[in-house]
């Protein structure tokens, strides 16, 4: 490690720390602003509000039907958990054990999903599902949300089956397991603490994903951050801290499960996906 | 024994061996259900609505097509699009840049880290909820700049190009920051070290050793954070001025499917949308074969 001692280098560093601390100062204020005003009475032209009041949880509560909204999104975030878990860590294990011709087609296949941003794919995903009557309804609304969460349990896992020895599976096989017992009692054991790590990832981003959920979602099918987006955009109708008091739900439910997750995976994982490659 | 040796030689190996040899046997099969589904719903419905949007509701095949690019309301937003993501996301990485290369040398980089993931993670709705509070007139940020007699009138920050602009910086910067720095460490120092053995100062280590070897990284890291930038909604909507300067193509194809239900002419925007994202994440990725391709990250990894 080379540490640069002359006045320039550490004036460089102190400019690139300032304007670290700038961005996490604002995004601490952003956040700040929104929970502060849950909580305010009243909260105009003065640095904090006049009073303190929890009223607004209340009313949210009421007004938005958010007992009916987070049933609804754990209803989702569960289903699209299990089934790009199983169709995930199936796909992946083959990918990761077999070379087969047009293994790299699939490979793309997969790839384009994360590669593309949802409101791309969802527009004509959004149009198959109106004309298929599952637009609007609980597993359209599932559907649309695997489209880019299985290719992600996929991407995830093939390196981290790939580290495991193909020798004891063998093993497992001379002794007479079928493909079956092979799953559940070798590799799910062993595969346990990446498979976690992948779901909880796409629960995390499954409760944030918003844009295919809005165009696919119905009345009774939205999920918080669905209605938090109509929130916002009608507003006006509602008082400001009821909104904020919605957003702050939102923001405890999507934190809860980060922290869970950020004990099993690296941050950088959310963002890059699979394991990084070296630069190429 | 001869005997029942010859019909093996004569028909050769099983179908089911000379496919398993290939790599298909019962294993690779695990791999149908996930790329079934990925046919049913995704590539299905990119080719479904590729076909729509060659079918509008009245004219020739290419209606719809000739439609946006006459309609300076729809073909506008193109340009809007380009003129919000491209500055955005280059800012990003000529910010990330310089701070990789700074936490890269820290010890703890966990905190940090995490508290960069949380905006990714809140999502672009509640970051637009939360900045429409903070850069409002009353906010807190036009409140302190006013404190230090920096501004005497508000500035008009939300609801405008700008406010567009502060939530893709704010989502942003930590995405482009997080690939930038995963790229970064993969570089085995001790190119550096060399470098700096023979005297080379840390810009010349930059320009001359991490430069050429980061380009591919760099070109990547563009690609991925431009095209978030460039199908932007929520905070399109919500902070900015959907109706003007920030009417953006994914609110076009929104408007063109939810509004008017046209979908042959949503698909239509959506693929222009693909198309513009394609031409120029090729683009980019084209100009990757310029630069240096090859082993970077020490055997030490």
């Amino acid at each position: 490690m080379i540490r640069d001692t002359t006045l320039g280098a550490k004036l460089w560093a102190a400019a690139i720390w300032a304007l670290v601390g700038f961005f996490v100062l604002n995004l601490f204020a952003m956040i700040g602003t929104v929970v502060t005003s849950s909580f305010a009475t009243r909260w105009l032209g003065t640095w904090l509000p006049i009073g303190w009041t929890t009223r607004w949880y209340d009313s949210a509560w009421s007004e938005f039907q958010l007992g009916d909204v987070l049933i609804v999104t754990f209803q989702v975030v569960g289903a699209v958990v299990l089934i790009s878990g199983v169709l995930g860590v199936t796909a992946a294990y083959a990918l990761a054990r077999r070379d087969f011709p047009g293994k790299r087609l699939l490979v793309l296949l997969f790839l384009l999903p994360l590669l593309i941003p949802p409101i791309t794919f969802g527009i004509p995903l959004a149009t198959v599902l109106y004309r298929t009557g599952l637009a609007g309804t609980f597993w359209g609304v599932v559907a649309a949300n695997l489209v880019p969460t299985v290719p992600f349990v996929i991407l995830v896992m093939i390196p981290f089956i790939e580290q495991i020895d193909p020798k004891i599976e063998a093993a497992a096989r001379v002794f007479g397991a079928n493909t079956f017992k092979l799953f559940v009692h070798v590799l799910m054991p062993l595969l346990l603490p990446g498979i976690l790590a992948a779901l909880l990832l796409v629960l995390v981003r499954t409760i944030a994903m918003f844009e295919l959920t809005f165009l696919v979602a119905g009345p009774t099918s939205q999920t918080l951050v669905v209605a938090l987006y109509y929130a916002v955009f009608a507003a006006g109708v509602r008082a400001v801290q009821s909104i904020d008091a919605m957003a702050v739900i939102y923001m405890v439910t999507t934190l809860i499960w980060l922290i869970i997750a950020l004990r099993f995976v690296n941050p950088t994982q959310i963002v890059t996906r699979a394991k990084q490659q070296p630069a190429h | 024994m001869h005997q029942a040796l010859v019909p093996t030689i004569i028909h050769g190996p099983s179908l089911r061996q000379r496919l398993a040899a290939r790599g298909f046997d019962s294993v690779t099969l695990l791999v149908l259900p996930a790329a079934i589904f990925s046919l049913c719903l995704f590539v299905y419905p990119f080719a479904f609505g590729l076909v729509l949007s060659f079918e509008p509701k009245s004219g020739g095949w290419l209606a719809n097509y000739e439609r946006f690019f006459a309609d300076s309301f729809l073909y506008e937003t193109i340009a809007k699009t380009l003129w919000l993501a491209v500055p955005v996301t280059l800012l990003n990485l000529v910010l990330a840049v310089p701070v990789a290369f700074r936490v890269r040398l820290m010890r703890h980089q966990r905190l940090l880290t995490t508290i960069l993931v949380l905006p990714i993670t809140l999502g672009t709705v509640l970051v637009a909820e939360g900045l429409l509070n903070y850069l409002g007139p009353q906010g807190w940020l036009n409140r302190t700049l006013m404190t230090f007699g920096l501004i005497s009138q508000p500035l008009k920050l939300v609801h405008n190009y700008w406010g567009v602009f502060a939530s893709l910086v704010i989502t942003g910067f930590p995405f482009t920051f997080l690939l930038t720095l995963s790229y970064v460490t993969g570089i085995d120092p001790a190119l550096e070290q060399a470098a700096a053995t023979l005297g080379a100062s840390a810009s010349q280590r930059f320009r001359h050793i991490y430069l050429p070897l980061l380009m591919p990284g760099f070109a990547i890291t563009f690609c991925l954070s431009f095209v978030q930038a460039f199908s932007v909604f929520p905070s399109a909507v919500l902070l900015g001025a959907p109706a003007g300067p920030t009417r953006v193509i994914s609110i076009a194809a929104y408007q063109a499917a939810f509004e008017e239900y046209d979908y042959s002419m949503a698909s239509a925007i959506a693929m222009i949308m693909g198309f513009v994202q394609l031409a120029i994440v090729v683009g980019v990725l084209a100009s990757r074969g310029l630069f240096y391709r090859g082993p970077a990250s020490g055997a030490k990894g």
